[in-house]
């Protein structure tokens, strides 16, 4: 007579440091196998949405930060890029440079905290506090110039809120000089590892046909092996004007779309962050930063959805707009949101330790997920 | 590649009272108007046709157009009866790099759509997302709750729509503001 044998649901979060904020799974198991995850979200809810419907269009920026905190200036960014769609005006060059640099730096500091924290919470805790002290001189530098560490409010619909430091240019090529050797450095440390390809190669495999149905975007789809990137496949601000590769995966662990995949096209993303801001940082031409803010944000009536690739993945807003001052709706396309949907398709079969290494790997931000 | 006229033409070829008509007026991209219940079906169309492979749902969003007539109950709170909430559809096709945005419109008092998580699966969490913040029912969707709002929240509260008001208790706790 065969067994008779029962799953089991567990539950998991919402305060658990693995899951990089509030978020609850629940998980059906028999013994340690993984049959489904079913994700709660909405701990961190404060419907950002609502509140920039009672806001003038230049008020909501601030918000903006808040969504993805760990890449604010990509919140900033997309924002200002849909609303100045919407009223059609041209920002002058100075401007587009100091935002495509900012808006690197702010990826490379980004994909640090990414990379750190899916190595540390499947053991690897060294690399954690050596990206950490290097996502500390991006901080710095983006400190000195609008006077945030985190959550920046930097850039406004037709400009910025401050010009660059004098120092900005000089400290920006020192942290470039420092930082490509500790990419090998991170490399030998933990990508190639064994402990650490052991725990993510071959794990989570996410295959391209399934990423695209469930609309991933950024590095989880770029780990799926299509080299797809907003910079390039849909142009904005002035990213045609640079040379950059577009890391794919291609499964040199195992097998492509794994965990490791996803994690490695992170590092070399970073590498092509540096080539970008060292092309641009000694090109910013003279100008006025803020010549080209309007005084009174009045567009006409219509929609725009604007997207840009933000380090998550594809960061859109859909902004209505009823010819008044407030916009009439706006809706955030929240990278981590829709990567995280796929979390349930990715971990069945897997093992509990498993859904760490893969959550982990699709990085998600729980302030834009919940928004 | 195609521009929005020229899939506007396709469709109507394909679905004649299923497509309502193209929305020129727009300082973007033009709208096509789609039959709320036949959506899916337009939808199905537009991701399996050669010659236009719109694969990726890029956004899903929920609006209250809030073009009824206000009414005062008999406390003096202010609502909207009748006019229509509207669902768009912001879609492209990663081969062929075309857009394109639909948009279905759907009485406020009875708003129906039908679901296309059958055709993008994004679209489960977005259709969950404008059914828990605007309101709007999507048939056919397999697993339709609320998705940012707690589970226990009032039936038929609904924070995106334009005559919302804030509760006073939520579970018999003063909400503060």
């Amino acid at each position: 007579m065969a067994l008779k044998t029962e799953s089991m649901v567990l539950n998991m979060g919402p305060q658990h440091p693995s899951t990089h904020g509030v978020l609850r799974l629940e998980l059906e198991l028999e013994g340690e196998l993984v049959l489904n995850v079913k994700p709660h979200l909405g701990y961190l809810h404060r419907c950002f949405e609502k509140h920039a419907e009672a806001m003038q269009y230049n008020q909501v920026v601030p918000y903006t930060d808040r969504l993805d905190y760990l890449a604010s200036i990509g919140n900033n960014f997309g924002y200002a890029l849909a609303v100045e769609k919407l009223l059609g005006i041209q920002v002058p060059e100075r401007v587009e440079y100091i935002r495509v640099i900012m808006a690197e730096l702010q990826r490379i500091a980004s994909h640090q905290v990414a990379l750190g924290s899916n190595g540390a919470d499947i053991g690897a805790l060294t690399p954690f506090l050596y990206l950490f002290r290097d996502r500390e001189h991006i901080l710095s530098i983006i400190e000195e110039t609008c006077g945030a560490r985190m959550l920046y409010n930097y850039i406004w619909v037709g400009g910025l809120s401050h010009d660059i430091h004098p120092d900005f240019v000089r400290k920006t090529k020192e942290f470039v000089n420092h930082f490509k050797p500790t990419i090998v450095e991170l490399d030998k440390l933990l990508s190639y590892n064994k402990i650490f390809i052991e725990r993510t190669a071959n794990i989570g495999v996410l295959p391209l046909d399934t990423a695209i149905n469930f609309g991933a975007s950024g590095p989880t789809l770029r780990g799926s092996g299509i080299k797809f990137d907003l910079r390039r496949d849909d142009s904005y601000s002035i990213y045609d004007r640079f040379d950059f590769d577009i890391p794919v995966g291609k499964g040199l662990q195992g097998t492509v779309g794994d965990c490791w995949d996803r994690y490695y096209v992170r590092v070399r993303e970073m590498e092509q962050s540096l080539r970008i801001i060292e092309q641009a940082i000694d090109q910013i031409p003279e100008g006025n930063v803020q010549s080209a803010i309007p005084k009174r944000i009045k567009p006409p009536k219509g929609t725009v959805y604007t997207r840009i690739e933000n380090p998550r993945g594809e960061l859109g807003y859909f902004i209505i707009s009823d010819g008044n001052t407030n916009p009439f709706r706006v809706k955030v396309r929240a990278p981590s949101f829709v990567n995280l949907e796929v979390l349930g398709e990715l971990c069945k079969g897997y093992l509990v330790a498993d859904i760490i290494a893969i959550l982990g790997s699709i990085d998600i931000v729980l302030g834009e997920v919940d928004r | 590649m195609k521009n929005a006229e020229e899939i506007f033409e396709i469709l109507k070829r394909q679905f004649d009272d299923a497509i309502i008509g193209i929305d020129k007026d727009t300082p973007t991209e033009p709208i096509i108007n789609v039959d709320p219940l036949q959506i899916h079906k337009v939808g199905a169309y537009l991701r399996e046709t050669d010659e236009l492979k719109f694969d990726s749902l890029m956004c899903l969003s929920g609006v209250d157009d809030a073009n009824g007539t206000k009414v005062k109950d008999a406390e003096g709170y202010e609502f909207i009866q009748g006019g229509t909430l509207s669902v768009y559809y912001n879609l492209h096709s990663v081969e062929l790099k075309h857009k394109i945005t639909l948009k279905v419109s759907t009485p406020r008092e009875d708003a129906k759509v039908e679901s296309v998580e059958n055709v993008w699966k994004t679209a489960d969490w977005h259709e969950r997302e404008a059914y828990d913040l605007v309101g709007i029912v999507f048939l056919n969707h397999p697993d339709l709750r609320r998705i940012l709002m707690p589970y226990d929240w009032a039936d038929g509260s609904h924070p995106l729509r334009k005559d919302y008001k804030n509760p006073e208790f939520y579970q018999g706790m003063k909400v503060p503001y």
